[in-house]
């Protein structure tokens, strides 16, 4: 099979990702998918403004008596760490050099799970400490359906990245397995863009808005 | 694996199973139009059901409870899992081989996309026998399907969902197949108009879906999981839901028509053995029609009280799309100008398309305006409007497809004499059932209203209406009787059956071969066959010489990961009323659904290959396996 052919560093191609026909098609089949993906975010994101502060009486806590900027900011430097680790392990892969592809995706996992801890732990906080939960009111089902989502989707982007790093560890890259690495951390890029909007959206506008 | 013989399982049970595992988009095709019959002969049952209530004043043929149900589950059916599914049928069987491919660009992504359709549907009609179903109209605003009891609502969103991640999923496959996989020299000013219109409708599709997979969440989390997004006693807002649902509804619609203006496009030039009038205007009024489709969707809301400002945007906005659509009508009309006319049955279906159609649109432009609207939203007069742009035109549109292109997916060609029977009881039932309902909607009657009181002038249009009904339901039964006529007696046409086939897939053999074409034909201009047929040619001249094709292997994985979430939406409904087993059985059902992702994943799948010596094999026993 051409897709399993063997490569050394010299036969590599330039875009492995885009060098057989799958490969073009699961390109541009994921940026698409992509787009419909921005549009859903959209729609949570004006969902969300749409709501925002609206609870059912004045004793509920609001975006300005709820968010921290200290945590939030570490979240943000370690999901955008994440990206450019990506970045790294992408620059590996098309260099041909697995080892340090898989390292670099392990370092994006290990970033990855603390940004998930620390979500886990904000939200933790607010059910606990303000009683803002899921069903206290419109705000809080469109808070943590937007942020939920976007951790859903950081969930999803591990394992999918875990599974991968796995089932290669053995067999090194080739062009059939290239452009699944390639989607899935395009796939992590947009994640990454998603917080950005929410970082600023959610959090920064709820401090001074 | 490797063989041609590996796709020729014999007996019944072989069948099945090929067709459960198949990959190929000319059986998912097949496969589509089959549950999209179904499903259409499900919504015309409802659809009678309301006529024959309404056929009399104080009629009590259904309880108002039921009629609420049955109007929702018309709706619904009609639209997601009857006009939708039927069309991606189409773009299946045909779209690929007008580009000259042999298969869409994710073969595997296809057949998930028909079984989440499929198990959505079904998830959806189940709950006629499950403690009854959605009675909140195909629109299920939120205050009012928030406030419906029983599981009615849940079926209509995790059904919806559902099917609509499939319909997403068909949409992406279109877009890269027709990006990707054009073979040499069909370059995007020389594709057909049907696969210039399934590219803008499966973009629409692309972008118009999210919005509403959004809206069912929220709808879903609110009624399961006790959210708040729609309930003002929270702080919700239940006018989100009206824009969402309309976001997407909106051009859910175009998603409807375009592929319909796609096959009257391939239709009409057929017939008049001309080249389609301004083929260059048509793909710019497509690509328009797509752009302004996302524009409008306030215009189902001018009464909701968005203000006069929103309103008159919206309204223009509307307004605008008539142009495109003007240009298209007078395209089409001009095509057949001069032209050498044959009155085939799809031809009579595109030829009533055009003032049925236009009549839809004059409504239409007459809505937009959104005072006048003030008077017209929630009478009759919209529900006649709507039935003649959806039946008028995709209806049409789809009666015209089946029997243009039945020989190309079976081989066989329906009777022209019981088509026309067909024709001529569908177009006069269609406009005695609706023409008259523009003036009840202007005589007061409401939309979805249960019934009537005599003496209001209400009687003789009603009973008008419902006798149109009854036409248009002899009118499929005969339909029905064609295709069961036409299968038994199965006489095969062979290729190019209506002698004036233009584009590329009439210029292969019947039936088409499993890999479409042995050798990519070459494109040498728009209607690519026509060309070589002026040149006094029989086929394409080949782009390629033999070589050995790649082939997808088939997979049982897509119906595995559709059956998960059907399990697991059992699991999240039935999860309110405090059942024990409910919460394991969404868990085991998204583990089947995520478990067969993973199969997937890490199971290499390479396909094969069907090797030069078996296609020159091929060649010589007939061409044809």
């Amino acid at each position: 099979m051409a897709a399993e052919e063997k490569f050394t560093p010299q036969t590599w191609p330039e875009s492995p990702e885009q060098a057989t026909l799958e490969g073009k098609n699961k390109f541009l089949g994921f940026w698409l998918f992509l787009g419909g993906e921005t549009v859903l975010f959209a729609s949570l994101f004006a969902t969300y403004l749409a709501l925002k502060d609206s609870v059912p009486s004045p004793d509920h806590a609001l975006a300005k008596d709820l968010f921290e900027l200290p945590l939030v900011f570490l979240m943000t430097m370690l999901l955008l760490t994440s990206s450019l680790t990506s970045v790294f392990a992408m620059y590996h892969m098309k260099n041909y050099n697995f080892k340090k592809m898989q390292t670099w995706l392990f370092i994006t996992v290990m970033l990855g799970f603390a940004f998930l801890g620390c979500e886990i732990y904000e939200f933790n906080h607010y059910v606990h400490e303000y009683e803002h939960t899921f069903t206290s009111s419109a705000f809080g089902s469109a808070f943590y359906t937007l942020v939920g989502f976007h951790g859903a989707h950081v969930t999803f982007g591990l394992l999918w990245i875990i599974a991968l790093m796995i089932r290669n560890a053995k067999r090194g890259l080739n062009l059939y397995n290239a452009p699944k690495f390639y989607l899935a951390s395009l796939y992590w890029h947009f994640i990454d863009v998603v917080w950005v909007f929410i970082f600023t959206v959610v959090y920064l506008m709820g401090m001074v808005g | 694996m490797s063989t041609i013989a590996h796709t020729q399982k014999r007996g019944f049970a072989g069948t099945v199973w090929d067709y459960l595992t198949t990959v190929d988009h000319k059986k998912i095709a097949i496969l589509y139009l089959l549950a999209g019959g179904l499903f259409f002969l499900v919504g015309g049952i409802e659809a009678m059901m309301i006529r024959i209530q309404l056929a009399v004043p104080n009629n009590d043929f259904v309880s108002a409870g039921l009629f609420n149900e049955i109007i929702t589950m018309h709706g619904t059916t009609m639209i997601f899992l009857a006009a939708m599914p039927l069309l991606l049928g189409f773009m299946n069987a045909v779209m690929p081989l007008q580009i000259g491919a042999r298969d869409v660009a994710f073969p595997f992504v296809n057949a998930l996309g028909f079984w989440l359709f499929f198990f959505g549907g079904v998830f959806l009609n189940l709950s006629w026998f499950l403690g009854g179903a959605p009675d909140a109209g195909w629109t299920s605003y939120a205050s009012l399907s928030l406030a419906s009891e029983g599981h009615g609502i849940d079926f209509y969103v995790l059904g919806l969902q559902i099917s609509g991640f499939g319909t997403l999923m068909g949409g992406i496959n279109f877009l890269v197949t027709i990006i990707n996989m054009r073979a040499p020299g069909m370059t995007y000013m020389r594709m057909p108009l049907f696969t210039w219109t399934t590219f803008v409708a499966s973009a629409l599709i692309l972008f118009a879906f999210p919005p509403l997979t959004v809206g069912l969440f929220m709808m879903l989390f609110d009624r399961m999981f006790g959210a708040g997004f729609f309930d003002v006693a929270m702080g919700g807002n239940t006018v989100i839901w009206e824009h969402l649902f309309w976001i997407f509804g909106h051009p859910e619609v175009y998603i409807l028509i375009l592929p319909a203006f796609g096959i009257f496009s391939e239709v009409i030039p057929t017939f008049s053995r001309k080249r389609l009038f301004g083929y260059s205007s048509m793909v710019f009024a497509t690509v328009l029609i797509g752009f302004l489709g996302f524009m409008v969707w306030a215009h189902h809301m001018f009464t909701t009280g968005l203000g006069p400002v929103a309103n008159a945007i919206f309204a223009v906005a509307t307004m605008a799309i008539a142009v495109p659509t003007g240009i298209k009508i007078f395209n089409w009309i001009l095509t057949m100008w001069g032209g050498s006319i044959q009155f085939t049955v799809p031809m009579l279906y595109a030829i009533a398309f055009i003032p049925s159609f236009v009549m839809g649109g004059v409504t239409g432009v007459m809505q937009a305006a959104a005072p006048a609207d003030y008077q017209f939203h929630d009478s009759y007069f919209i529900v006649a409007h709507f039935h003649y742009v959806i039946v008028g035109g995709v209806v049409f549109g789809l009666l015209a497809a089946v029997h243009f292109y039945w020989p190309l997916m079976f081989g066989t060609m329906l009777s022209e004499k019981l088509g026309k029977v067909t024709f001529v009881l569908f177009l006069i039932g269609f406009h005695l059932t609706f023409f008259i309902q523009h003036f009840l909607g202007l005589m007061g009657m409401p939309r979805r209203v249960w019934t009537f009181l005599p003496g209001q002038g209400l009687e003789t249009g009603n009973l008008i209406s419902s006798i149109g009904a009854a036409f248009m339901f002899v009118a499929v039964i005969v339909l029905l009787i064609n295709v069961v006529v036409t299968q038994v007696k199965n006489v095969k046409v062979g290729m190019d059956p209506w002698k004036d086939g233009r584009t590329l897939e009439w210029a292969i053999p019947s039936p088409t071969p499993f890999y479409n074409f042995k050798q990519l034909p070459l494109v040498r201009g728009l209607d690519p066959f026509w060309i070589e047929k002026l040149e006094g040619k029989t086929e394409m001249t080949p782009a390629e010489p033999i070589g050995d094709i790649h082939m997808p292997n088939n997979s049982f994985t897509p119906f595995m990961v559709s059956l998960g979430l059907f399990i697991g939406a059992f699991g999240a409904m039935y999860h309110v009323d405090d059942k024990g087993w409910a919460i394991p059985v969404l868990i085991f059902g998204l583990v089947v659904t995520f478990g067969s992702m993973l199969y997937r994943s890490i199971k290499d799948d390479h396909g094969y290959h069907i090797h030069k010596e078996e296609l020159l094999d091929d060649a010589n026993k007939g061409g044809t396996r």
